[in-house]
């Protein structure tokens, strides 16, 4: 494995979220960074990973980056071009093990507002909405969250909870009637890649990049982030990791010129 | 069936299932009869001041772009419209301020190509109102219930967030499982407008690729108006019947229009006229732009013909297609530009 010397943290942060996909399972894909995690995926370790867009391509082969997650580009050589109601019958049923997702801000529960900020009726910024987001984290058994991470976005409270992730911790999805067993598994920043602690359901780290101190961790959160002393440091990308990726994005419309 | 919860959001599109019904049996024709007609007929007889709107496709992909320029050109306005992933068709309405009302899945966006300056400028300062909020999935679902003839659809999605308190939803106890359900209200647009790659003469209709939510879209409908890229004859449909997606007696109104969907992409005939759209994100930032946009290329040409003339005639949709057939590859201007 020739690891390499330079890369930028939206390339490391496209192919941590790559190793997350796994052969033989369905993944629900959204459009910009997670979609080349899994096209990544595709040409590397997990060519037979099943890719499902919410407009109702399933499992093409994807020749070139999607603008879209309905453009013709994500049904290319499908073995399906379907309905979103097809697909999210699908999700609703059991049938999609992973969720990608982005967020302009999340809180410690992994919920995740991409629907305004400010005040809702006057908003200072008006963001899209839901989209399938909502749909997504209500129904996939795991979600993954690719998100910036700094203070602004990592907040104390949302200013709009559009989607759910634990709600308010452990058992609260279920009593708000979401599928049992359902939630947010990973979340993937520019500084390293967290999961949830067992019982709290609260935000912990996992492993840091390298280069990044504990003290960075703590600095871009507004809320307090389990830190637990054996964590991990993560692989820088492949040289032929980074190959491919800026092969899939020759435009650089994700990974910057 | 106890209901637990309540959405604020205004309930829009939904009819007691009696009324739609009877609605139905005496405005719908049975009868198999040429509906061809060109835009500006179709948009006159069919789209009236104040009715609520959806438009078919996905984003940018198979819209019916020449509809979405002659309401515009008609300055129909007071429209209310569904944001199931609306995107440009939404944005350019809303900057020309037709739609002054839109319940929100997805709006205010175009993807990978940033937020939408007009129609954002518009929801900040408050001309354009958003009604309630929404997922993908659940206008998908109340485009079904609509579709099926009943009052509403149960679902797991919403539940626990703010999205659901700013939804038209209701939150009970399911009969069966004891568990919360979303109970999502059917919609029934005054008015759907669906591009299409080919249909005959009384609206038999073929899509290629993926249908996303025209399906449903198409049948709970009141009025159904469909662009197509051409006019085929009713034999081809009835060689294969199984590729109908929408069958005639839906369908309202049949309006030939090739291109019909630029500058939005239609699967396997041409890509996002990128350029084009570059320039509407680029222009719409300010509200001179938005008006100097809407004077060349909507009230500055007769119809879409003349639309399609000044944005590159045959040369351009040629270069669309050979990017549409990955011949070319494709560009991003909107990354380059301030």
């Amino acid at each position: 494995m020739v690891y390499a010397d330079e890369f930028t943290s939206t390339e490391l942060l496209a192919c941590v979220a790559s190793h997350l996909l796994k052969n033989g399972k369905t993944f629900f894909v959204g459009t910009g960074l997670p979609m080349i995690a899994c096209m990544l995926a595709q040409r590397t370790h997990a060519p037979d990973s099943l890719i499902i867009f919410e407009a109702g391509g399933v499992g093409p082969k994807i020749p070139a980056l999607p603008i879209s997650v309905g453009d013709s580009r994500t049904f290319h050589k499908a073995v399906a071009a379907t309905t979103m109601h097809d697909v999210m019958s699908a999700a609703q049923s059991g049938y999609i093990d992973y969720g990608f997702l982005g967020a302009a801000q999340m809180d410690c529960y992994g919920n995740i507002n991409t629907t305004v900020i400010g005040d809702h009726d006057r908003p200072k910024v008006r963001l899209p909405g839901s989209g399938g987001a909502n749909d997504i984290g209500s129904l996939c058994w795991n979600t993954i969250v690719l998100i910036r991470q700094d203070k602004r976005r990592f907040v104390e409270k949302l200013d709009f909870l559009t989607t759910p992730g634990y709600l308010s911790g452990k058992g609260s999805r279920e009593i708000n009637g979401l599928p049992v067993n359902s939630g947010p598994y990973r979340v993937i920043t520019q500084l390293g890649v967290y999961g949830f602690h067992e019982n709290s359901k609260r935000m912990k780290l996992l492993e840091r990049y390298p280069g990044v101190t504990i003290e960075d961790i703590i600095e871009n959160s507004s809320f307090e982030i389990i830190i637990p002393e054996n964590h991990g440091i993560s692989n820088p990308p492949t040289r032929e990791e980074q190959r491919i990726l800026h092969e899939i994005d020759p435009e650089g419309m994700v990974l910057g010129a | 069936m106890k209901v637990i919860d309540e959405g604020t959001g205004k309930l829009v599109g939904w009819y007691d299932p009696d009324e739609h019904r009877r609605w139905i049996a005496e405005n719908k024709s049975r009868e198999l009869k040429d509906k061809r007609m060109d835009p500006r007929e179709a948009v006159t007889k069919y789209v009236k001041d104040g009715d609520f709107i959806a438009s078919g496709g996905f984003g940018h992909i198979r819209v019916s772009m020449a509809l979405i320029y002659e309401i515009i050109r008609q300055n129909i306005r007071n429209l209310g419209m569904a944001g199931k992933t609306a995107v440009h068709d939404s944005d350019i309405l809303i900057g020309a301020g037709c739609v002054d009302r839109i319940e929100v899945a997805y709006t205010f966006g175009h993807e990978l190509r940033g937020l939408s300056p007009a129609s954002r400028r518009a929801v900040e300062n408050g001309s354009c109102q958003v009604l309630g909020e929404l997922s993908n999935a659940a206008y998908q679902w109340r485009f079904l219930a609509g579709a099926m003839g009943i009052p509403f659809i149960p679902s797991r999605v919403l539940m626990g967030t703010d999205t659901f308190r700013f939804s038209s939803a209701k939150i009970a106890e399911d009969p069966f499982s004891g568990k919360s359900v979303c109970l999502l209200p059917s919609c029934n647009p005054d008015v759907v407008f669906i591009h299409a790659h080919r249909c005959d003469k009384y609206g038999n209709t073929q899509i290629d690729g993926i249908a996303v939510e025209d399906i449903q879209l198409a049948r709970c409908a009141r009025r159904l108006i469909i662009t197509t890229e051409e006019v085929i004859d009713e034999n081809v449909i009835r060689e294969k019947p199984w590729r109908t997606t929408i069958p005639f007696y839906h369908v309202d109104a049949v309006v030939e229009v090739p291109w019909g969907s630029h500058p939005c992409e239609m699967p396997y005939l041409y890509f996002f006229d990128e350029n084009h759209i570059g320039e509407w994100l680029k222009v719409s930032k300010t509200e001179e732009g938005t008006k100097e946009y809407f004077d060349r290329y909507v009230y500055g040409v007769n119809d879409f013909q003349e639309y399609l003339e000044l944005v590159g005639g045959d040369d351009n949709m040629k270069y669309l297609s050979e990017i549409e057939r990955y011949e070319r590859p494709m560009k991003a201007p909107w990354l380059r530009g301030d």
